[in-house]
């Protein structure tokens, strides 16, 4: 709530200090100055007004004065109470306003007032070659150069061999440069496609203890890993979640992936990867969307019913689902994914 | 012998009763407890089928059963069900097939209590929990909340989108409707059972989200605890709006006056 | 006498006082709209000061640690030294979260502030001959920028960033025949990274791009006194002056005055209104999630992209060869830039203009330019604001799923509308002669009797 107050002051603050100096911009008392006149020729024309206000400078002085009393302030606050970041920032930021609001003032009010005009430096211009006298120098300037490069050459006989010679140097170095990159080539495709998922490796939960079946009621979500493995590692974390038997629609050779109506997909999504930890479970299913995973980031979403089809968002891939069963009440991997885990790449196919 | 058997008879009643008083004053384990209380009072059972009857059938049918393509039955829903879905407001729907939102309860505290107790008598459904934010731990909470309600409520518990549904912000969810939503699992919600989330772990949950409603503000104004979409906005329209507004007190402006300078004629 | 003094000593060292007194008599035209730069030079001037101290405190480290800090609900829990240094750094170390926050808050107006910027120089036409390749500078430090950006908020490794950097490695791993190299090659492995990722993070954002835009600051510095400042027409101004005020004393003043009000501006916000409060948020693992997580302001037009962009993506012989995140995540920002790289060179070929221009346009001198500019502008912008669309469900309860088809039709219909009504606007205002700062526009009057004549024609509006 204080935090609050003070932000509200500090805005108020600054629009006050916007609106000093403009109220003292109105009452000018400068005199008149001569009008610029037109200088078509490029001859110098100065106009110079002194404002010559005593008020402007008193309070320049003023507000000097105040941001060293505000800036002290801020010391004292960091050596008592220095966890107060609002009070810290307040002071420091008053008092920079301070400086600033007394600099503007006197840049307006205090110093001479000049308008100069200067004749602008001459490049030279693109295309047909100007007769201007403007563009002479210019363009002599350009000539000097160029023969001063050309000079370089001189007495150099085989420029072409030369020439030539070089850019093989820097085709063959260039090359030399990029080849690393290409060794990379395989071991990509292994290492994009780690996964610690097959037959038999057991399924748990953060703490590391075995996900029993029995404690997984309809409706339920669960962040899984596989046992032993690294749980950053892309592959290993799954979305486990339970739905009535019944309601499953599984493709012919998914039929035995689902023991007791448990499902277990890849928690990655297939589209940029982030963690897909929403799970939408109808209470009436009458009346409600079916059974789905989304993911927080774009909001690809996945039917769990007939194994992660994507039936919203930009994500084009399903969501990889790992085969289970049961041993001992415990859920255990039958087998690795149905289709890459992550986000796609040209080595992705498209279903698995 | 008659004296005998009178002292053994007395003892043994003496000792019935003392059992009766000791199991009878046997304190309730608490901590999150699912506490099956005092079994329901018919009276009130009767309350509760009364109001039903009157304000509820007409869409879950008259035995709660429910009416197909209509309301679900309300047959092992549970006390917890009917008391979070009429506390909050949510029931009675509006339009059938309506999103169940929070709103103002059209029930009376009394009439929330029959109808809990009507609906908790169908079947076997989660009781009311018992949940006790100041015996959970913030950690605990912070991660399970992190990894299981974040995904759809936000890190903050500001709310979010579920395509499909809305899942509201936490601002107002008292401890005890926050147990209640996670074990009857509402509208689109998951549920998680005791076993996945312990009746401890649900007093964590609940002292987290009791923080998500103060939250430790240490840098200032919160600007509403949801992240970049407000902080773009103050950039925009505090600071640079403040920059320029600046920029044009210090600089020239069209025509080629400053603000200081009386106004030129117009080119 | 002491500045004698001084002087003698600086010229008998340097021979530098011809060159000093260049630099004082140096003639600036004086806009208002000329500081938008300044603003942003400033706002990095900050940056590199704040975040200098900052540096000596954050660790970029993947190693994992449990935090037993300052805030309660973190105590206990597995984190990362780099999110434990930066909660550290809000709670433990003096004065830590205000540079914290002003560093943050800098950040965001220095890309706002570039971005004003920008509109400044296309509509009033300053890219032109012999600017444009300061123009190509200019952009340069935006894309650096943005992209410095992002690394930084994503070095603190919390829940929020860590999402974004998955997306970053997908719309990598995305790019045609090169993204799965591209995506191992930069991240040291698979994404959540290698181990010498987050250190490599940390270099290129403390040292190697503040490094590449200090370096292009000083040469677009550089382009921009040597041909002198641009200024607009008025009495005086011709194509060969430059008309305004000396940079000693007022110029000077005002521009130390701008850079202290951008720092009080920075502070104020710094010490009151909370930014990126990371405890809030918690650490980063691959498998957590929030919703509602959303990249800074200035990454939002890419969120937005890839919310919009439907579900296809190339599919040749079985291989995914072009996937979806491509679309919003590469084609999409490197056609704006390539829009906005072209244009200077689009804009000579279409009004066949190739003489030097010191006079800036007016808006509405150019409708052609300003129209397609506000138009290219407004894509954009719809696509940003689409990016804020589960925000807006939230708050003010419109569906999410009709909030983007209305948004992938505004962001074609939009852009056409906003090109018709600007050109119109435009040559309405041009031909009318009604100026906007001083006539109240309803009545039209003759074109003024007062021609300023310049070497260079104004430029034709072209169809």
């Amino acid at each position: 709530m204080r935090a609050r107050i003070a932000a509200a002051f500090a805005l108020v603050w600054r629009y006050l200090l916007a609106g000093i100096i403009l109220r003292f911009a109105k009452k000018r008392k400068a005199r008149r100055s001569r009008e610029l006149s037109a200088s078509e020729e490029g001859t110098v024309q100065r106009e110079r007004k002194l404002p010559a206000s005593a008020r402007a400078e008193a309070w320049t002085a003023a507000l000097l004065f105040a941001a060293s009393l505000a800036g002290l302030a801020f010391v004292a606050i960091y050596a008592f109470d220095d966890a107060n970041t609002q009070l810290l920032g307040l002071s420091i930021a008053v008092a920079l306003a301070l400086v600033a609001a007394a600099l503007i003032l006197a840049a307006a009010e205090v110093v001479p007032q000049e308008t100069l005009e200067e004749p602008r430096p001459n490049f030279s211009v693109d295309g047909p070659k100007s007769a201007d006298i403007e563009d002479f120098s210019a363009h002599q300037q350009e000539e000097e150069a160029a023969l001063a490069l050309e000079e370089g050459a001189d007495g150099v006989t085989r420029r072409r061999l030369l020439g030539a010679a070089g850019a093989a140097a820097g085709v063959g170095i260039g090359a030399a440069a990029l080849a690393p990159l290409a060794s990379l080539g395989p071991a990509v495709g292994d290492r994009l496609a780690a996964s610690p998922w097959k037959d038999g490796v057991r399924l748990v939960e953060e703490n590391g203890m075995p996900v029993k079946a029995g404690d997984l009621e309809v409706g339920s979500f669960l962040t899984a890993f596989a046992q032993g493995a690294d749980k950053e590692q892309l592959a290993t974390s799954l979305a486990v979640v339970r739905v009535q038997p019944e309601e499953l629609e599984l493709p012919e050779d998914r039929a035995d992936w689902a023991p007791e109506g448990i499902l277990a997909f890849s928690k990655i999504c297939t589209h940029a990867q982030c963690a897909v930890s929403l799970f939408r479970y109808p209470l009436f299913a009458e009346r409600s969307p079916g059974p789905a995973l989304v993911c927080p980031c774009h909001y690809s979403t996945f039917n769990v019913l007939d194994g992660g089809e994507r039936i919203f968002g930009p994500a084009v891939r399903a969501l990889p689902q790992l085969p289970l069963r049961i041993e001992d009440g415990e859920l255990v991997a039958a087998g690795p994914f149905s289709g890459a885990v992550g986000a796609s790449w040209g080595k992705v196919r498209e279903e698995g | 012998m008659r004296r005998a058997r009178r002292i053994a008879m007395a003892t043994l009643a003496l000792l019935l009763g003392a059992f009766a008083i000791a199991a009878w004053a046997q304190p309730q384990s608490s901590a999150g407890t699912t506490v099956t209380t005092v079994s329901r009072p018919a009276k009130l059972v009767d309350e509760g089928r009364a109001l039903f009857e009157t304000d509820c059938s007409s869409c879950h049918g008259f035995d709660a059963e429910g009416v197909q393509g209509q309301a679900p039955s309300l047959v092992g829903a549970g006390e917890a069900a009917a008391d979070f879905y009429l506390r909050t407001g949510r029931m009675p729907l509006g339009q059938i097939g309506d999103e169940p939102l929070r709103g103002e309860p059209r029930f009376g505290n009394g009439e929330i209590e029959a109808l809990d107790a009507y609906v908790g008598s169908l079947g076997e459904g989660p009781p009311i929990p018992r949940v006790e934010p100041a015996r959970g731990s913030l950690r605990e909470g912070m991660e399970m909340f992190t990894d299981s309600c974040a995904g759809c409520h936000g890190i903050g518990a500001k709310g979010g989108v579920a395509i499909g549904g809305y899942a509201p912000p936490l601002g107002e969810a008292t401890p005890t409707q926050v147990g209640e939503a996670i074990r009857v699992g509402p509208y689109l919600m998951p549920r998680f059972s005791e076993e996945t989330i312990t009746p401890a772990q649900l007093d964590s949950l609940a002292r987290y989200v009791e923080l998500t409603q103060h939250p430790d503000d240490a840098g200032g104004f919160g600007i509403g605890h949801i992240g970049p979409v407000p902080e773009g906005l103050v950039a925009w329209l505090a600071a640079i709006v403040a920059l320029l507004l600046i920029s044009r007190v210090i600089g020239e402006r069209l025509g080629g006056g400053r603000a200081d300078d009386e106004a030129e004629e117009p080119r | 006498m002491t500045t004698r003094r001084v002087l003698r000593t600086v010229e008998s060292r340097t021979g530098a006082t011809g060159a000093l007194t260049k630099a004082l008599r140096y003639v600036f035209p004086d806009h208002w709209t000329f500081l938008f730069g300044e603003i942003a030079m400033y706002s990095f001037l900050i940056l590199v000061a704040t975040g200098t101290y900052l540096a000596l405190f954050f660790e970029p480290s993947t190693a994992h640690v449990i935090y037993h800090g300052a805030y309660a609900p973190l105590r206990g829990q597995e984190m990362t030294k780099a999110y434990a240094s930066a909660v550290n750094l809000s709670f433990d170390v003096q004065a830590g979260l205000l540079i914290r926050q002003v560093h943050h808050w800098a950040a965001d107006v220095f890309l706002a502030a570039i971005t004003v910027h920008l509109m400044r120089i296309f509509f009033t036409g300053a890219f032109r001959k012999p600017r444009d390749i300061n123009y190509y500078v200019g952009l340069t430090m935006l894309v650096l920028a943005v992209l410095e950006g992002y690394v930084g908020y994503s070095l603190l490794d919390d829940l929020l960033s860590g999402m974004g950097l998955a997306i970053g490695n997908a719309v990598a791993l995305s790019i045609p025949v090169i993204g799965g190299q591209l995506g191992v090659l930069l991240w040291d492995g698979r994404f959540p990274g290698g181990p010498d990722f987050f250190s490599r993070l940390f270099f290129v954002h403390v040292f190697l791009f503040p490094a590449l835009i200090a370096t292009l600051m000083a040469v677009h510095l550089a382009l921009v006194a040597r041909p002198h400042h641009t200024q607009f027409r008025g009495r005086g101004r011709t194509e060969g002056n430059v008309v305004g005020t000396p940079m000693w004393p007022a110029y000077a003043l005002r521009s130390i005055g701008l850079f202290l009000a951008v720092a009080a501006v920075l502070f104020a916000l710094g010490g009151l209104v909370q930014i990126n409060p990371i405890w809030q948020w918690g650490p980063y693992e691959p498998y957590l999630g929030t919703n509602g997580a959303q990249p800074d302001w200035y990454l939002g037009w890419l969120i937005g992209a890839l919310r919009l962009m439907p579900h296809f993506d190339v599919v040749i012989g079985g291989y995914d060869l072009i996937p979806n995140p491509f679309w919003g995540g590469v084609l999409f920002p490197g056609a704006v830039f390539g829009f906005l790289y072209l244009w200077p060179t689009i804009e000579r070929r279409w009004t066949k203009d190739q003489r030097p221009h010191n006079l800036l346009d007016r808006p509405r001198d150019n409708p052609g330019r300003t129209a397609i500019g506000a138009a290219v502008f407004t894509f954009v912008a719809t696509i940003f604001f689409a990016g804020a669309a589960d925000r807006a469900f939230v708050q003010f309860g419109v569906p999410y799923e009709d909030q983007l088809w209305g948004y992938r039709a505004l962001a074609i219909l939009l852009p056409i509308a906003v090109f018709l009504a600007t050109r119109a606007v435009c040559r309405r205002l041009r031909d009318g002669g009604a100026h906007p700062g001083r006539d109240s526009g309803a009545r039209l009057v003759a074109p003024p009797r007062e021609v300023v004549r310049s070497p260079a024609p104004r430029v034709p509006d072209r169809e």
